[in-house]
């Protein structure tokens, strides 16, 4: 196949000056345009995330710290009148939180089943250009948490919005890095706009199609920039 | 899948007559030019962007084999494995292998227009192996042993009663004096039927947006989750994907990203964009224990070099054909293969040979709109003149066209007898119908005014009213 591609592209394979400099490319993954709306002082940023999370049908609750968590689950899932059984990601962030504080939260840690209503999942980090959450697979964030529940709940510290996409891939990159060209990327990063849906019947849209029917997103005030920086 | 694309003329009279289908499309229309309009109109960015994209997908295709070449040591790197498919038999035959390999026994799938390309539901079949489409839509015509009609909303052609009838007939377990009140009640059952199809398979198949030389991933976006779930819950996830996918970088994606959702549903972001990189990593509480890459060729690789590999840049977003005055009337259907509207009247007669789909080309009023709305810039109009000249080159189109077309040609490079002719015709015409401006039946012309009126010319040529009032009339 390769061979028919050159033979169609004119030419053999590619000398090693013009190979080293598409390595190289590779080597510095150049960033393409990011469009200025996600550019702005990092409360706006910060805004902007909530309003696109909106905007897609999430929903967000600011929270000080993280102590406030377990109290703002239980009533989040009393107000929509949802079960209390929860599947928990086992993330260290998910499992310190004081969840015994709220004793009618019935409580279990792993990856989803088929038979889990409610989960909670710690977001790596999120993107404000969109409202979107970035969740890489790793064993203390299992890919079933965002998949086969129908409420999902996520962790955010709001030290992890980014504005673009492209400043996300910087975090996941510096956190994962070890040398190897490939092996910084997990094997599954999903980037999450908004609960499932579908516009299949008649071209109108029905929330909850496969995945989860409600993203609630409980949002930390950690951000310690309140500073201008972009 | 088998070409319907010769019997074009018959299947658009037919479509032309579907009242079910019209309804869709009136109904399906605007609501994809509205929204991608409203999109692009919020980002004031996308036209650079578009150029963006262009250059990145050019320089890609230019180094393609380079790109591909790391893109498989990746794979390899990340535990994956490629299989190199020239033609859509090595990859029904891949997939079938892959399947064995397991003993598997039903498959889910995502939604993937390669997999319609090979046609690989009905190879499986026939192989004792039972493939489920999760896509609603693409659900829904699986139950009605139908193509997709749209790249990107495959079932746009039925209408609510479809889907419950449909229903009806294939979920026997659940009551039938049940009532859907609502959409919602179609789309919950769907998602209970669906979700023990998703625990209960196999092998999950998937098709890709993108492929990521830099890491070795596949890309899928969807808006159900149903490609997630179709990736991560059975032990073997297959993605099926061609070779131009291809892209370098995370970053190169993320521009890509940016015009697809926007030009295919108008949204900003679709609500599921997933990167998979080889199968479940050590202490991994989910995810499949393989991942395979069936990577299909299948006549793209003869694209390169030529007039077409601008076609290669396509990322299959539809709003070409959502844009489309032809297929706006006749739908997806008619075009009588995998790919319909101006990218399929480009990209089909490539991969199945113009004497099959030569008058898909033909069916454009050149009106440029897809041109316009490609978020990839890809010159169809000019493509598609181009197939229509390699039809005439190659006498594959009816006699009847050919000589009128050998009569125009004869007349346009005489002048004067060119503008004799128009001048007596636009004169007749004219005094014929002055009195209605418009004929509702014209002889030899009753292929046109069968569908509308023609409105009447004016009575005079654009070359007399030129000579009248000179450069500088209004």
């Amino acid at each position: 196949m390769l061979a028919t591609i050159r033979r169609s592209l004119g030419r053999g394979p590619l000398p090693p000056d013009q190979a080293a400099m598409l390595l190289g490319r590779l080597a510095r993954h150049p960033r393409g345009l990011i469009p200025a709306r996600s550019r702005l002082p990092r409360p706006e940023q910060i805004a902007l995330f909530v309003r696109n999370v909106e905007k897609e049908y999430g929903t967000v609750e600011r929270l000080a710290d993280l102590a406030a968590v377990p109290g703002a689950v239980a009533d989040y899932l009393a107000r929509q009148n949802l079960p209390t059984d929860l599947v928990v990601g086992p993330h260290p962030e998910l499992l310190a939180l004081p969840w015994s504080e709220r004793p009618l939260l019935r409580l279990h840690t792993g990856r989803a089943e088929a038979t889990d209503v409610v989960g909670v999942q710690q977001a790596f980090a999120a993107v404000a250009e969109t409202g979107t959450l970035m969740l890489p697979s790793a064993p203390v964030r299992p890919t079933t948490l965002n998949l086969l529940v129908e409420t999902e709940i996520i962790l955010l510290r709001a030290s992890r919005i980014v504005g673009a996409y492209e400043e996300a891939w910087d975090l996941l990159r510096a956190a994962q890095q070890d040398g190897e060209t490939a092996r910084f990327m997990p094997r599954n990063v999903m980037l999450v706009t908004g609960p499932s849906r579908s516009a299949d019947i008649e071209q109108t849209l029905e929330l909850g199609a496969h995945g989860p029917r409600r993203l609630h997103i409980v949002l930390i005030e950690d951000d310690a920039a309140p500073s201008g920086e972009t | 899948m088998l070409p319907t694309s010769p019997a074009f003329k018959k299947n658009a009279s037919a479509a032309l007559a579907d009242a079910g289908l019209q309804r869709a499309l009136e109904r399906t229309k605007p609501h994809f030019q509205h929204r991608r309009a409203a999109a692009v109109a919020a980002l004031p960015e996308f036209e650079e962007l578009r150029e963006i994209g262009r250059e990145i997908k050019n320089h890609t295709l230019e180094n393609l084999d380079f790109y591909l070449e790391i893109w498989a040591e990746n794979v390899a790197k990340t535990g994956g494995e490629v299989h190199w498919c020239a033609t859509a038999a090595d990859a029904r035959e891949a997939v079938l292998g892959i399947c064995r390999g397991v003993g598997a026994k039903t498959v889910t799938k995502g939604k993937s227009m390669i997999s319609e390309e090979i046609g690989i539901n009905d190879f499986l079949e026939a192989n004792g192996i039972t493939p489920v489409e999760t896509d609603l839509g693409e659900y829904i015509i699986q139950l009605g042993h139908e193509p997709p009609s749209h790249i990107i909303a495959p079932a746009f052609h039925l209408n609510r009663e479809d889907w419950e009838a449909r229903f009806r007939t294939a979920h026997k377990d659940l009551p039938a004096d049940r009532v859907f009140h609502e959409r919602r009640d179609i789309l919950s059952e769907a998602r209970g039927e669906l979700r023990e199809r998703f625990l209960a398979a196999d092998v999950g198949i998937t098709g890709a947006n993108f492929l990521i030389a830099e890491t070795g991933s596949s890309v899928i976006v969807t808006n159900e989750g149903n490609g997630d779930l179709t990736q991560t819950l059975p032990k073997v996830h297959i993605v099926l994907a061609s070779i131009e996918k291809m892209l370098p970088t995370l970053e190169d994606a993320s521009v890509l990203l940016r015009l697809l959702a926007r030009s295919a549903t108008g949204q900003d972001f679709s609500v599921y964009t997933t990167f998979s990189t080889g199968p479940r990593r050590p202490g991994d509480l989910d995810g499949p224990e393989q991942y395979h890459v069936v990577l299909l060729d299948n006549g793209r690789s003869a694209m390169l070099g030529t007039g077409f590999q601008d076609m290669l840049r396509c990322i299959r977003c539809s709003a070409c054909m959502n844009h489309c005055p032809v297929f706006g009337v006749v739908g997806g259907h008619a075009y009588g293969w995998v790919y319909p509207g101006p990218m399929g009247a480009v990209l089909t007669p490539a991969l199945i040979g113009v004497d099959k789909a030569g008058h898909l080309p033909n069916a454009s009023t050149f009106c440029g709109r897809c041109e316009s709305v490609c978020p990839m810039k890809i010159p169809l109009p000019g493509m598609m003149r181009y197939w229509r000249e390699r039809e005439f080159e190659r006498h594959l189109g009816p006699p009847f066209v050919r000589r009128n077309l050998a009569l125009w040609a004869w007349l346009a490079r005489r002048p004067g007898i060119y503008r004799l002719a128009t001048r007596t015709a636009a004169l007749a015409l004219g005094l014929a119908g002055r009195r209605r401006g418009r004929f509702h039946r014209l002889p030899l012309a009753s292929g046109w005014t069968a569908g509308r009126d023609l409105p009447a010319p004016e009575g005079e040529t654009f070359f007399s009213r030129y000579r009248r009032q000179g450069r500088s009339g209004r």
